[in-house]
């Protein structure tokens, strides 16, 4: 078989399960009065289409902005606005200013659905099939089963084509990046990656390794010969991309201050509703929440997240390879995951981005973890009536990650890369750190199941009533904690070796 | 032969399509769902006696008591999702756990498809030396079989229990292939009880049995030995026939509904085409039909009020009454289907080639009747589709065949998933369906199967679509002519669907001669 037909019948293996999750509900379908997620996307297409860009941003008396007023940077409000105009030319009434606030019909779904296949298509599939068959090591059926591997991860499905939401774009055009970066093309790279913080803010979490990276490189090649030519092409390539998305803003300072201010919402608190990260987890022993001020609250958690970051960062800038930008962009987002301020459940998906990348080169870990970030966001998926998809999409991701990827096959422990850990462990005496590895995961997916079906079937004690939601999220935490350890651990180890990868092909 | 390992990848192919089936659950269902709650109702709450009686619904019990059987087993489980499906009076029920219930119970009974699936591949003659998992025609076989569109949407989509009913056959095929008749022809009339459709190929049921099983021994020259009739054979197979069909039946023969019960199974007030017509020989009758008039009415040959008002225009044709050519009742179209099978059973009997001589006969047999046929629903064409699929794999010949039919019968499916929403996943897994199915086949018998002229035609089909999904929405045709989609793309297809039949045909006659020639020599 080519490797064009099979690249493709995963592409449309892909596509059919997308559109088969989104043939199910959506976040807040007729739940008034606020809805959810699918009716702040179509709000923001009413507001950009009516408004003039200059309103888009405050409150007005257009434009309230406690209902779903838009707080994403540019890149989304245009996004909005070219939706708004085909929205426009199907039904006018679905963009109408006042009268189309909660607007649903099927008609409305399928056109939104379609939406976000769209933009699927156009930017993060591409930008998948390119790096798997360009970026991962391996024969033509080993980089295939990456990609259907990669395509198929359901939290970002689940979250996008259940949920609703358009992180396929901003993740996509973060890929993008990456595949330019880990190609040599540096500037479009750049360009790729500002595009991406352009469409969600949270893309900060990928933007240290991004410069490190880049930063580092130059300074390899020298900082006063061609090294600061490249420098200097990077940050006028990342300026003028990032004046052409504010352009609009850019006349007045206070619009761009508004902007800012509703892209970073400080006065939201430290976390909301139950999400895996360390101060929610936290919170089941102490309240943080009630025993600091809310400026402390926030460096505490900057100043926990820069720690966090800083050894990954700090090993990338010295040694600045494909292979370390990875590793790197992993650690960081799930140190912004873990430790930093106002995180949503939703945001491990920027971790898994990274994450997905190491498929191939981690895959045991890799599917252990994806699995885990997918069953962090169950209660959001009980609440949107996506259970069956979720089983269904998890449990196939599980099986054919790896029965295709032989994750439970390739792992000796040099495989796994745990050298480094009979160095760390030296008081305790040998073990089989490798099937202690896989044990492990065979007990943590039982347990995700286990809590998975309690989640549905039990009803928790009166006296508890988030029981499950917590349990869920403290389990999920621990998950990525360990991952987040052994990932920066997997960093400062020794690199892989030629000959190891030679016996993974 | 040994039979290939299919530990590994047959249960990750197999677990892959469950789990895709189970994304459909929110898809949108036809009519025949609510059909099929019918039957449950009918089936749990009412006595035996008025099964075949209870009209309140318009869908009323029209399988075989088997099948009837199947659906009170089914009701027992139902009972735990939502007792409300089983009353009678609850016409047109859905409700969340129904549609869950019933869903899942066509993708449980699958089941058997995947085990019939799996004894084929066994059955399957290996190449030597290709060891690449994906080129092994085993592996093939299986993606056709497991994966294949129309069983996907007409099963999972539009929903219908096609999967469980294939399985049957396709289990009878195999044991067939494994010289083990009795079991095959014990599966075969479980099926025929289960669905009557299948009485298409009994033809080549009941003269294979006769010919290659009653009688154990052939002349040198390939003819029958009539000597070598074994009574005690035959009398086996009767007997199995016989206890399956009073089981079925019994009941109702004793309690004096037999005919009853017949006039639910051949209803033949219905008209000539199915509401979609089927891509066959009819529709090109039709058409021709259709075009004589016009031309007739434009040369001044035809008054325009003499003839027939047409009833094309409703977009939903019933009833056809033709204006030139001679209008064709049931007892033509029985005729018809008689005598295009009737070479192939005479083939059949004259010389066996064996289990797989059996197979090819089969699917003359269904395609036979989905040509000539009165009343065929476009689903029909997975009778044939499905047990070629086998033949495909083992010679390049019916794999062209193969990819002809699948791709025209499969597109003629099209019509039937109309709703917007799931246009995506019909276009997704057909595509997926067809670039899977011509490169595999291209590698397994490695070169092109296909003639130039077939490349075209089957290009043609792109275009068919774009004119029928695109541009036909957005002309002004779509007030006047809304049935013109639906022609098109039953005639393109049947032009196809005809093709195919003819080079079945040819293939078997060519087998005949070669036959001769090498005995000649």
């Amino acid at each position: 078989m080519h490797t064009w037909s099979l690249v493709s019948i995963c592409v449309l293996l892909g596509v059919a399960v997308r559109w088969g999750v989104s043939l199910n509900s959506y976040s807040g379908a007729g739940k008034p009065p606020m809805f959810g997620d699918y009716e702040a996307q179509r709000h923001w297409q009413e507001v950009t289409y009516n408004l003039p860009v200059q309103e888009w941003y405050f409150n007005t008396t257009d434009n309230d902005l406690n209902y779903w007023g838009l707080d994403y940077p540019p890149l989304t409000a245009y996004h909005s606005l070219v939706c708004a105009y085909i929205a426009k030319m199907i039904n006018p009434e679905w963009v109408e200013l006042h009268k189309s606030r909660a607007y649903e019909s099927p008609a409305h779904k399928l056109f939104m659905r379609a939406t976000v296949l769209v933009a699927d298509l156009l930017i993060y599939i591409p930008a998948v099939v390119l790096y798997c068959l360009y970026l991962t090591d391996g024969s033509s059926r080993k980089k295939v089963s990456t990609l259907f591997c990669f395509l198929l991860y359901p939290g970002l499905i689940l979250i996008d084509y259940g949920h609703f939401q358009y992180n396929a774009v901003s993740q996509g055009f973060a890929l993008w990046g990456i595949l330019a970066l880990g190609l040599g093309w540096d500037a479009l790279g750049s360009m790729a990656f500002s595009l991406a913080l352009n469409y969600k803010q949270m893309e900060l979490y990928h933007a240290l390794p991004f410069f490190c990276y880049l930063l580092g490189k130059c300074v390899k090649t020298g900082l006063t010969g061609r090294g600061f030519f490249m420098l200097v092409r990077i940050a006028v390539t990342v300026l003028v991309s990032f004046a052409l998305c504010w352009l609009p803003f850019l006349s007045d300072p206070s619009q761009a201050l508004q902007v800012v201010k509703r892209v970073f919402p400080v006065a939201r608190g430290l976390f909301e509703d139950k999400v895996a990260n360390t101060w929610c987890s936290l919170n089941v022993l102490i309240k943080i929440r009630f025993i600091l001020s809310r400026d402390s609250q926030l460096y505490l958690s900057l100043v926990c997240t820069l720690l966090a970051v800083l050894p990954s960062s700090i090993k990338l800038l010295t040694k600045p390879d494909f292979w370390q930008f990875k590793l790197a962009l992993a650690n960081s987002s799930l140190a912004f995951f873990l430790f930093s301020y106002q995180v949503h459940e939703k945001s491990i998906l920027l971790a898994a981005l990274p994450v997905c990348l190491l498929l191939n080169d981690l895959p045991l870990v890799v599917v252990w973890f994806l699995q885990a970030s997918t069953f962090s966001m169950l209660p959001l998926f009980l609440k949107d009536g996506l259970l069956v998809p979720y089983v269904v999409t998890s449990a196939g991701f599980l099986f054919f990650s790896i029965y295709l990827l032989s994750a439970l096959e390739r792992c000796t422990e040099d495989e796994l890369r745990l050298g480094a850990y009979h160095k760390l462990l030296f008081f305790l005496p040998k073990m089989d750190l490798a099937c202690m590895m896989r044990w492990k995961f065979y007990v943590s997916i039982a347990a995700m199941a286990g809590l998975s079906v309690a989640s549905v079937a039990l009803v928790p004690p009166p006296h508890l009533p988030d029981l499950f939601p917590v349990l869920v999220s403290v389990t999920a935490f621990l998950h990525f904690l360990g991952t987040f350890l052994y990932l920066n651990i997997v960093q400062f180890s020794r690199p892989p070796t030629r000959k190891s990868q030679k016996k993974i092909n | 032969m040994a039979a290939p390992d299919t530990g590994g990848w047959f249960p990750a192919l197999a677990v892959g399509v469950s789990l895709l089936k189970c994304l459909f659950i929110n898809a949108y269902h036809s009519t025949d769902f609510e059909v099929h709650r019918n039957w449950l109702a009918i089936t749990h709450s009412l006595p035996v006696s008025r099964w075949y009686y209870e009209n309140t619904s318009a869908w009323t019990l029209d399988y075989p008591p088997l099948f009837a059987w199947f659906e009170f087993g089914l009701s027992h489980v139902a009972r735990h999702f939502d007792r409300n499906m089983l009353l009678v009076e609850n016409l047109n029920y859905a409700s969340a756990s129904t549609v869950l219930f019933q869903r899942l119970s066509v993708i449980a009974t699958d089941v058997v498809f995947i085990f019939a699936v799996r004894e084929c591949c066994r059955c399957v003659q290996e190449q030597k030396g290709s060891r690449d998992i994906l080129s092994r025609p085993s592996f093939v076989l299986a993606s056709l079989l497991l994966y294949n569109f129309g069983l996907l949407i007409v099963d999972h989509i539009h929903f219908q229990y096609n999967g469980f009913l294939f399985g049957f056959l396709l289990l009878s095929v195999a044991k067939h292939l494994q010289s083990q008749h009795l079991q095959g022809a014990l599966l075969f009339s479980i099926l025929l009880n289960l669905k009557h459709i299948y009485l298409y190929v009994a033809p080549a049921y009941g003269i294979y049995l006769l010919r290659s099983y009653c009688f154990t021994q052939d002349n040198r020259d390939g003819s029958v030995r009539w000597t070598s009739f074994s009574p005690l054979r035959l009398l086996a197979l009767g007997t199995i026939v016989v206890s399956v069909c009073a089981l079925s039946f019994g009941p109702f023969i004793v309690m004096g509904q037999l005919s009853q019960v017949l006039s639910r199974l051949f209803p033949f007030q219905r008209g000539l085409c199915h509401a979609y017509w089927a891509p066959n020989v009819w529709a090109l009758y039709n058409v021709l039909d259709k075009i004589l008039a016009v031309l007739g009415v434009r040369l001044k040959l035809l008054e325009e009020a003499e003839l027939p008002r047409a009833s094309m225009t409703g977009g939903l044709v019933q009833e056809f009454q033709h204006s030139v050519l001679p209008s064709v009742s049931p007892s033509v179209t029985l005729v018809c289907s008689l005598l295009s099978i009737l070479p192939a059973l005479v083939s059949l009997w004259l010389r066996p080639r064996g289990a797989r001589g059996f197979l090819r006969c089969l699917v003359l047999c269904s395609l036979g009747s989905f040509m000539f046929g009165w009343h065929v629903h476009e689903k029909a064409v997975l009778l044939a589709v499905l047990p070629l699929s086998l033949l495909a794999v083992e010679s390049r010949e019916d794999a062209g065949v193969f990819l002809v039919l699948s791709t025209t019968g499969h597109y003629s499916l099209f019509p039937l998933i109309f709703t917007p929403a799931e246009l995506p996943i019909k276009v997704v897994l057909m595509l997926m369906f067809s670039i899977y199915s011509f490169t595999a086949l291209r590698k397994l018998h490695s070169g092109p199967v296909l003639r130039p002229l077939e490349t075209v035609y089957l290009l043609g089909l792109f275009a068919v679509a774009f004119a029928c999904e695109v541009v036909f929405p957005l002309s002004p045709w779509q007030r006047e002519l809304p049935f013109l989609p639906l022609l098109a793309t039953s005639v393109y297809c049947s032009v196809g669907v005809c093709y195919s039949f003819l080079r079945l045909y040819a293939g078997l006659l060519r087998c005949e001669d070669s036959g001769e020639k090498s005995k000649l020599q």
